[in-house]
C-alpha cells in the first residue's frame, strides 16, 4: 500500500500523483511509441484505429462524462472535422494547418450549436442532438458542391514537411501522427480538469443549481464545454477521415454517434481512462467476434457461421451487463480491484456505494 | 382532393408514429424513464403476430392471434422491467436511455435470428378492402388504424386522469418517495405500466405490419415516433398523438410540394424548432425547476 506523503500545496494540482504514477505512465507512453517494432501491420492499423475512436470518446467524454451533457450526436461533428480537413486541403492548405482548422471550425460550429440547446436537459438534449446527427447526413448530401454528396470525398495521404503519411504507404509514419495527436488530447484534457474551466464542467455536471449558487455561469460553462468537445471531436473525424480514406454521408451515421456514447459508458464515464477502455472495447470487438466465429465454426466441424447483426447484438448485451452490474464502466472495476490489493485485507464491499437518489418529476402537471 | 387524400394517409402514419410515442410517453409518465426500445417493441410485435398468424409459420386465425401476441408482448414488457429496469432503481435518467438504447440493440438482433432480415406482410382479414367516401378511397386498414388509435388514446387518457391506478401511477412518477409513503406499490405500479407499453407497442406493430412491411430495422422508425413524442411534449397522452399526426402529416405534404433531398428533413427541423423555441414541446408540462 502506498501512502502519499503531502509536503507541498502544488502537489494537490500535479497531473500526477507521485514519481511511482509518473514512471508508469512514461513506461506505457515508451512502450506505443515502439509499437511498430513489436505488432505487425495488420494489428498496428487496429491499434490506430482504437487511438482515433479513443481521441473521439475523450472529445464526448469532457461533454457527457463531465459536464453531464448527453449528447447522441457527436458523429455530427465527427463529419465537420472529417470533411472540413478535406476540404481545406484539397483547397491547397498545408496539413500542419488544415488540422488545426478543422478541429477549431467544429468547435465553434459546436459552440454555436449548444446556445439554443442550452436551455435543454437530459433526454431533451439527447433528442436534440439525435436529430441533429440525422439532419447532418442530408445536409451532406444537399451541400454536394462542398461535399461530394453521395459520391463522397477520397483523400490518399497528406505532407508533414516533405515526408508522406499514409495509412497504406507508410501505416507506420500515420501510426504516430494519431499517437501525438492522442498524447496532446490527453495531456489538454489532464490540464483542463485541474484548471478552473474544468472544475466548473463537474460543478455543473453534479448539481446545476449549486454550481449557480457558487458563482458558475451555467451558460458559458455549457457553451465552452460544447465547443471544446466538438473541436477534440472534430480532430478524431478528421483522424477518422484519413484512416478511412474514402467517406461519405453514410460514414457518419447515427449509429456511430449512439456506438460512441455506449462506448464511454462500457469505458467508465467521468474517466479519462474510461475512453480508452471503451475504444479497446469497440476497436476489437469485430476482431475478437470472427476470430470466435471461426473457433466455433471449426469446434463443430462447419464453415464459420454468419449471423447478420452479431456484433451490435453482442455490444446490447456487454452494454446491459455493465450498465446493470458495474455503472462506473471498466475504469470503475480496475479501481474496485487495484483498492481491493492496496488496502488488502482492509477492503469492504460497500466502499464505492453511491447514495441512491429517488425520483422527483420536474413536471408539476 | 389529392390534397385531403394526402391528409388522410398522413394522418393513418402520424398514428402508428402516435402510437409508438403514446409508449414513450406512458413509460416517461409512470416512471420518469425514456424507453428508446419502444420502437424495437413494436418490431417485435408485429414480428411476434406476423410468426402467430402467417400460413409460413404457425397460421392461427387472426382474431385468435391478436390476444394472444398482445399478452405475450405485455408479459415480455413485465419481464423486461422485472428482470432489468428494476435493477435500475434510484440511476439517473440517462443510464436508463442508453440501457434501453442497448435493449434495442439486442431485440434487433434477436428478431432478426427468428425471422431474418426479409420484409414481411401481416397477412390479416383487412388487407386490400376499401372504403369509399365521396370521392375518396381509403384503405381499410388506413380507416382502422386511424380509428384504433383515437380509441386507445382515449381510453389511456380516461385511464390516467380517472381511475385509481391511473392517479397511482403519476404520483409514482411525481415522487417515488412520497408515492411509496402513501401506501402505493411503486415497484408494482412500473411492471404494470411496462406490460401495458408492451402491449400498446404490440397493437403499434401490429397496425404497421397491416399497412405495410416490417423488417429487423424497422424499429428504426421509433426515433420518428420519439421526435414525435417531444413535439407534443413529453408527457402528454394527448400531446404524443398530436405530435405523432404532426409528424405523419407533414411527410407527405413535404414530398410532395418541396424538393427532394429536402422534403425527409421536416420532421426533424420541426423538432428542431419546437425544442428551440420551446424547449419542452407543445403541449408543455415543465415550470422553471426550484431548489
Amino acid at each position: 500500500m502506498r501512502i502519499i506523503f503531502k509536503t507541498d500545496y502544488m502537489q494537490d494540482i500535479r497531473p500526477w500523483k507521485d514519481g511511482y504514477q509518473l514512471s508508469l505512465y512514461l513506461i506505457l507512453l515508451a512502450v506505443m511509441i515502439a509499437a511498430p517494432w513489436w505488432l505487425d501491420m495488420f494489428y498496428l492499423g487496429e491499434l490506430t484505429n482504437v487511438l482515433v475512436w479513443a481521441i473521439a470518446g475523450l472529445g464526448l467524454m469532457i461533454l457527457t462524462g463531465h459536464t453531464g451533457q448527453a449528447s447522441l450526436g457527436h458523429a455530427a461533428f465527427l463529419a465537420i472535422g472529417c470533411y472540413a480537413n478535406v476540404i481545406l486541403l484539397e483547397a491547397g492548405v498545408p496539413f500542419l494547418l488544415a488540422f488545426p482548422l478543422a478541429g477549431i471550425l467544429t468547435g465553434v460550429i459546436g459552440a454555436t450549436i449548444a446556445i439554443p440547446a442550452l436551455r435543454l436537459h437530459g433526454i431533451y438534449l439527447a433528442i436534440f442532438t439525435l436529430a441533429l446527427s440525422i439532419l447532418m447526413d442530408d445536409i451532406i448530401v444537399l451541400a454536394e458542391p462542398i461535399t461530394g454528396g453521395v459520391a463522397g470525398k477520397f483523400i490518399s495521404g497528406v505532407d508533414i514537411f516533405g515526408l508522406t503519411i499514409d495509412r497504406w504507404g507508410t501505416p507506420t509514419y500515420f501510426y504516430w501522427l494519431v499517437l501525438v495527436v492522442t498524447v496532446l488530447v490527453t495531456l489538454g484534457y489532464i490540464n483542463l480538469l485541474r484548471a478552473p474551466l474544468g472544475r466548473s464542467f463537474i460543478a455543473v455536471r453534479d448539481s446545476e443549481v449549486s454550481a449557480q449558487a457558487m458563482g458558475v455561469d451555467i451558460a458559458r460553462t455549457k457553451t465552452i464545454s460544447f465547443g471544446i468537445s466538438c473541436a477534440v471531436t472534430g480532430w478524431a473525424g478528421a483522424l477518422m477521415g484519413l484512416y478511412a480514406g474514402a467517406f461519405n454521408n453514410e460514414t457518419f451515421s447515427v449509429v456511430i454517434s449512439i456506438q460512441l456514447l455506449m462506448m464511454i459508458v462500457i469505458g467508465g464515464l467521468g474517466s479519462i481512462h474510461g475512453a480508452f477502455f471503451g475504444a479497446i472495447v469497440i476497436g476489437f470487438l469485430p476482431q475478437f467476434l470472427s476470430i470466435s466465429k471461426e473457433y466455433v465454426g471449426a469446434l463443430f466441424g462447419g464453415d464459420t457461421v454468419a449471423i447478420p447483426g452479431l456484433e451490435f447484438g453482442v455490444f446490447g448485451m456487454i452494454l446491459i451487463a455493465f450498465i446493470l452490474f458495474e455503472p462506473m464502466g471498466i475504469y470503475g472495476r480496475w479501481l474496485k480491484i487495484r483498492t481491493f490489493f492496496e488496502l488488502f485485507p482492509f477492503y469492504r464491499k460497500d466502499m464505492f456505494k453511491r447514495q441512491k437518489s429517488y425520483l422527483k418529476t420536474e413536471r408539476l402537471r | 382532393m389529392d390534397n385531403i387524400q394526402l391528409l388522410i394517409s398522413g394522418l393513418a402514419n402520424g398514428c402508428v408514429y402516435g402510437l409508438i410515442a403514446l409508449g414513450f410517453v406512458l413509460i416517461y409518465k409512470a416512471t420518469e424513464a425514456v424507453n428508446f426500445a419502444q420502437g424495437d417493441f413494436m418490431m417485435l410485435g408485429a414480428f411476434v403476430t406476423i410468426g402467430l398468424t402467417n400460413t409460413e409459420y404457425m397460421g392461427l386465425p387472426f382474431w385468435l392471434a391478436l390476444p394472444i401476441s398482445l399478452g405475450l408482448m405485455a408479459g415480455l414488457g413485465y419481464l423486461l422491467d422485472r428482470l432489468i429496469i428494476r435493477r435500475m432503481f434510484g440511476e439517473s435518467q440517462t443510464s436508463v436511455v442508453i440501457l434501453t438504447i442497448a435493449l434495442g440493440f439486442v431485440i434487433r438482433f434477436v428478431a432478426g435470428l427468428i425471422w431474418g432480415h426479409e420484409p414481411q406482410t401481416l397477412q390479416n382479414p383487412l388487407a386490400g378492402k376499401e372504403v369509399r367516401f365521396g370521392g375518396l378511397v381509403l384503405g381499410m386498414e388506413d380507416v382502422a388504424v386511424i380509428v384504433v388509435t383515437l380509441l386507445l388514446t382515449w381510453a389511456l387518457y380516461v385511464f390516467f386522469s380517472k381511475t385509481k391506478l391511473g392517479l397511482a401511477m403519476q404520483g409514482a412518477s411525481q415522487n417515488q418517495l412520497a408515492a411509496y409513503y402513501m401506501g402505493i406499490p411503486v415497484k408494482r405500479v412500473q411492471g404494470f405500466i411496462w406490460a401495458l407499453a408492451g402491449a400498446v407497442a404490440a397493437v403499434a406493430g401490429i397496425l404497421f405490419a397491416a399497412k405495410g412491411s416490417v423488417d429487423p430495422n424497422t424499429g428504426l422508425m421509433g426515433i420518428k415516433a420519439f421526435a414525435a413524442a417531444v413535439i407534443g411534449g413529453f408527457g402528454s397522452l394527448p400531446g404524443a398523438l398530436a405530435g405523432g399526426l404532426i409528424v405523419g402529416v407533414i411527410e407527405p405534404f413535404a414530398s410532395r410540394y418541396i424538393a427532394a433531398g429536402y422534403s425527409q428533413v421536416a420532421p426533424y427541423a420541426l423538432l428542431l424548432a419546437v425544442l428551440i423555441f420551446r424547449p419542452h414541446g407543445l403541449f408543455s408540462q415543465v415550470r422553471v425547476k426550484k431548489v
